[in-house]
């Protein structure tokens, strides 16, 4: 089966060339011939999807459709889907089933597209590997021996081996963007406050956004327009009116200014990725831009920074986790303390629990400002950087992460080696702005990404200025060679 | 700032998650390494700057004092460990 | 030694809110377990809180009636602790940036002297659900329907230096809170509860000694009787040469004693920090002011009005403005009957005994005020006397129906046809000639005493219905012949 884009597979539907059953069945089959070797996904709602498909193809015939209609994608195991085992990855959600639909995932129903089922992913979106998930790590399927990038590995993974059309992740310090780099496939961060986070299980509140994670700028535009825009049951939900994403796709890039913050392009920053990210800065030079040497200096201090927000904020959202109203118990609890702390320990996995207790350190009594005070402010000079870089140029270029996807198992000894790969990504969200990943060429045979930072609230730029780089380029077509049964 | 062990018993137990001596020094390692990395911000002079919690800086949207919702209850206690007439069940709570 | 007694209160208001803090749940009292839950309420993953508009305003109204800084930019903050009624290990309140600021309040005491106390803040927090400790095999359970309503956490100064000005203090309090409409002061509901500091000191030293904590005191008769019996335990350890244990305690009226509670393992360390799923409530001037223009009037502000336009005693004008019920009350029953000093006495006087006979509070009384007005009316217009009106009261309360229906029913109307009057009195002076006689024979001063022998005979012979004011000036007429 060949890739196909959101618009050419709702064309087909639109003409009956295919119906959504046909498709739905033709993407649950290749989970079932690809997945066990991937391990994408946590669940595969199999019954859910037909029956979604068969409703879809009626809307179909009444020609009462959305883009999406019809179309079968994924949801991270972060997704709240009323009725459908949601796990985080976790020990500690194994058996939850929540009773209510996030605001994401009812948009992408609303709009007619197909639930395939819920993808794999680090353990309550920490990590930046998948490695670290109760239901196992999944695999590269560009390298079976390779990480796919984390946290939303799963959606990377299964959008790259074309396991479902498109999928949503989520982004803390780089959840969408890593994995999509290191899967060869396009995924967007919007503006913190773009997309509700109600329903969306947190990590850290003031950090995590939720987008499309899909094989194109159009097709992630697609998903954006549905999901995007406020939900009254999101506090921190922006009231700022979405654009048509769609509709800016088409604009021309000529006199677009492009920074390169030097930053980026440091120590540490493996050189095939750097030949690949310059290849598609020239590229875009070809479509009219021009290139602008920046400097956003407070950078390195986005990990210290975020390595304490994140944390101190995860302390607090997963202190619900204690084995009252849903979730993991330990057998036998002794007395009250003895159900907390073990149910705790036992449901959280190590990479959680180090991150809690980090956290529950930062805020406490004598500490606080030092730390998670001190983390704070050094937040406000990494959104000034951004802010004034975005005063001379309109979207800001680097690479995703340094490296392409690193060996399985590679860097499980040293965590904090895993942290600093995140260099290049932990900013955008600090500052809370929009920033996408698309696949830009290959070094030792394993995806690139090039990160397209914008302005607050700039997604139609951003996707437009990815797309226009698509129509030049064919690297977001490329797909992995999956062995029969892998 | 270092820790010591004894400081991530403490700390475990403020984020209730037991931990045996052997998971106390492994922790121990793993936390000390992330403090050593976040050790850096100290050296930067941020006087006069604010913090910031919001990318924003919004204010908060107020809601209408409407009762919106009926009794779910029976969804609600399905994914509850244990539960009788209602209620949530844990072990004994002492004051 | 002469110690001084230091106390600071913390009173918990639960505002009186249609829906949630931070959810569309109801807050109604009493309701099955867990129904008046939502996804917010329970913690769920991935619900989010939505602020309450009125509980914003209530706090601004509150800030107001003591007159408080009101906090531009209020801040929600997160206290974490593990309990299990509180169900995302957090409890969203306000920390570093209240909607209430400094305030003060001036407390009229009975000897006639003002006492000032200080409120350090008052701020917004959503509430706890509810263990419930009865068997179950042994377990706990869990109800949250209480969890996330709203609460409004009233602080004051160290100001307090008796069990009395405490109590004064917090009825002070109640009745602001009622007043305003924003809390229904139950305390036996736990609408209101109050924790008490308290530390003693030598007289004159300026430093404050240890404290100790109070929770939950839920009655202005528990806080005064946990005060002094706490007061006198702080006494005798100190007077020992002890040192008093900086702890929680609680007040067992049963036992009239205070008892520490379990002390845990660890002091508390709540981690606070600004709730990131929640952003700073700004609010302005115009906002403000506005509330300010809409509050309704204040007890204190009550008692002066009823003072001037009654031309009550401060006494009185104190009594009846204490409550809004009672004032509400009182202003409809002078309204009905045009006499304000006869209205107040009525209320403060008969109905008062009637309510307490009963243990009813006012706006529970069976006679409605514009029914007591009615039969005051009567008086005034001398359909009865104030003694007959005594008996309609009582027969009203047992619901026999209005004063004009009891009065018509049981004949009580006042004769006040001069003829007929005339006559009885003419029917009276012929049988009781030898009292005549004397009386006739008496000087001025003396007659004055003997004309109460005939009123008696009067109000005899017409059984209690002939008006006083009719049959004076008749008997006297014809007594002097």
């Amino acid at each position: 089966m060949t890739t196909q884009s959101i618009a050419e597979l709702s064309q087909q539907l639109a003409n009956k060339e295919v119906s959504s059953v046909e498709l739905t069945k033709d993407y649950l089959a290749r989970i079932k011939q690809h997945d066990g070797a991937l391990n994408s996904y946590i669940t595969v709602t199999e019954e859910i999807a037909l029956a979604q498909a068969e409703y879809a193809d009626k809307l179909i015939q009444q020609g009462n459709t959305s883009p999406l209609t019809g179309i079968p994608v994924a949801h991270k195991d972060l997704f709240c889907t009323d009725g459908v085992l949601t796990t985080c990855a976790s020990k500690m959600l194994h058996n939850f089933v929540p009773p209510y639909e996030s605001t994401v995932t009812q948009r992408i129903k609303s709009a007619g597209a197909v639930m395939l089922g819920k993808t794999n992913m680090d353990e309550f979106a920490m990590g930046s590997s998948n490695e670290n998930s109760h239901f196992g790590a999944v695999k590269n399927p560009w390298d079976l021996t390779k990480v796919p990038g984390g946290s939303s590995g799963g959606s990377a993974a299964a959008v790259a081996a074309n396991l479902c059309v498109a999928a949503t992740g989520t982004d803390t310090g780089g959840s969408i963007r890593q994995p999509a780099s290191f899967c060869g496939i396009t995924g967007l961060k919007p503006t913190y406050g773009r997309v509700s986070r109600f329903g969306m299980i947190a990590y850290a509140s003031s950090l995590d956004q939720a987008g499309p994670m899909a094989r194109s700028a159009q097709d992630c535009a697609y998903l954006l327009q549905a999901i995007a825009g406020f939900d009254h049951n999101d506090s921190t939900c922006s009231e700022v009116a979405t654009e048509d994403y769609l509709a800016g796709l088409d604009q021309p890039l000529n006199g677009l200014r492009i920074g390169l913050p030097k930053e980026y392009f440091g120590e540490g920053l493996q050189e095939g990725v750097a030949v690949a990210i310059q290849n598609a800065v020239k590229e875009f030079e070809k479509l009219g831009a021009t290139v602008v040497d920046i400097s956003l200096p407070n950078l390195q201090l986005s990990i210290p920074s975020y390595y304490v927000i994140a944390p101190s904020e995860a302390s607090s959202n997963l202190s619900r986790f204690d084995g009252v109203r849903y979730g993991y118990r330990c057998e036998d609890p002794k007395d009250l303390m003895d159900m907390y702390k073990r149910s705790r320990a036992e449901g959280f996995g190590k990479e959680v629990q180090k991150r809690i207790m980090v956290g529950t350190y930062a805020l406490s009594e004598g500490y606080y400002d030092a730390y998670y005070l001190k983390a704070q402010r050094i937040r406000r000079l990494i959104k000034e950087d951004f802010v004034n870089a975005l005063k001379q140029v309109d979207v800001i270029m680097g690479p995703v992460a340094p490296t392409t996807a690193f060996g399985l198992g590679a860097k499980t000894d040293d965590p904090v080696a895993m942290y600093l790969e995140d260099i290049y990504t932990l900013s955008v969200n600090l500052a809370g702005i929009p920033a996408m990943s698309i696949p830009v060429g290959f070094a030792d045979n394993m995806p690139v990404g090039l990160q397209i930072m914008g302005n607050y609230f700039a997604e139609a730029k951003l996707l437009n200025v990815a797309h226009q780089y698509q129509l030049a380029t064919d690297w977001h077509q490329q797909t992995p060679n999956l062995a029969e049964g892998a | 700032m270092s820790i010591d062990k004894q400081d991530v018993q403490k700390i475990a137990h403020l984020a209730r998650l037991g931990l045996s001596d052997q998971d106390a020094e492994q922790y121990h390692h793993a936390i000390s390494s992330v403090l050593d990395l976040v050790e850096q911000m100290q050296s930067v002079n941020t006087d006069g700057i604010e913090p910031l919690s919001n990318p924003h800086e919004a204010t908060q949207r107020l809601r209408e004092d409407i009762v919106t919702e009926s009794d779910r209850r029976e969804a609600f206690l399905k994914n509850a460990p244990q539960t009788e007439a209602g209620l949530f069940l844990v072990p004994k709570v002492i004051d | 030694m002469n110690w001084e007694v230091v106390i600071g209160l913390e009173i918990h208001a639960q505002l009186s809110t249609k829906s949630k803090l931070f959810s569309g749940a109801a807050t109604s009292f009493g309701a099955e377990p867990n129904t008046n839950t939502t996804l917010v309420d329970l913690g769920m993953p991935g619900a989010l809180p939505v602020f309450n508009k009125e509980a914003l305003r209530m706090a601004v109204m509150f800030g107001h009636a003591v007159n408080a800084e009101i906090g531009m930019k209020s801040v929600f903050a997160r206290k974490n602790y593990f309990y299990p009624d509180l169900p995302k290990g957090y409890q969203t309140s306000q920390m570093d940036d209240p909607i209430v600021g400094k305030g003060y309040l001036d407390i009229p005491m009975e000897d006639g002297s003002v006492k000032r106390v200080g409120i350090t803040r008052a701020h917004l927090e959503e509430d706890a659900g509810k263990s419930l400790h009865e068997d179950f095999h042994g377990m706990t359970g869990i109800d949250l329907n209480r969890s996330s309503t709203p609460l409004l956490e009233i602080v004051s100064e160290p100001d307090i230096r008796s069990a009395k000005e405490a109590v004064a203090y917090v009825k002070m309090i109640h009745s602001i809170v009622t007043y305003l409409g924003i809390c229904d002061g139950n305390m036996a509901e736990g609408s209101m509860r109050c924790d008490v500091n308290l530390s003693l000191r030598p007289k004159g030293q300026q430093e404050f000694g240890t404290r100790t904590e109070i929770k939950n005191v839920n009655s202005f008769r528990f806080i005064e009787k946990a005060i002094l019996c706490e007061i006198e335990r702080q006494a005798d350890i100190l007077e020992d040469g002890g040192k008093i244990v900086q702890e929680t305690r609680l007040y067992d009226p049963d036992k009239d004693e205070t008892r520490s509670m379990r002390t845990k393992e660890d002091a508390n360390d709540y981690r606070y920090f600004p709730c990131p799923d929640l952003l700073p409530v700004v609010i302005d001037q115009e906002y403000v002011d506005a509330i300010k223009a809409s509050l309704p009037e204040l007890p204190s502000q009550k008692a002066a009005r009823f003072q001037e336009a009654y031309q009550l005693s401060e006494y009185d004008a104190g009594v009846l403005s204490a409550s809004r019920a009672m004032a509400d009350y009182f202003e409809t029953v002078a309204a009905t009957c045009n006499n304000a000093k006869v209205s107040a006495n009525w209320v403060m006087g008969e109905l008062s005994k009637l309510l307490n006979q009963s243990n009813l509070d006012i706006t529970d009384s069976p006679v409605s005020a514009t029914a007591l007005g009615e039969l005051l009316v009567r008086i005034e217009d001398n359909t009865i006397n104030g003694k007959t009106a005594k008996s309609v009261l009582q027969a009203m309360w047992d619901g026999e129906g209005s004063a004009d229906e009891i009065i018509s029913a049981k004949g009580l109307k006042q004769v006040t046809d001069t003829g007929a009057i005339e006559t009885m009195i003419q029917g009276i002076i012929d049988a009781n000639a030898a009292q005549v006689e004397q009386y006739r024979a008496a000087d001025e001063d003396k007659r004055k005493k003997m004309i109460g022998f005939f009123m008696g005979q009067v109000m005899k012979a017409s059984q209690g219905k002939a008006n006083p004011g009719v049959v004076t000036p008749i008997l006297t007429k014809l007594l002097n012949g």
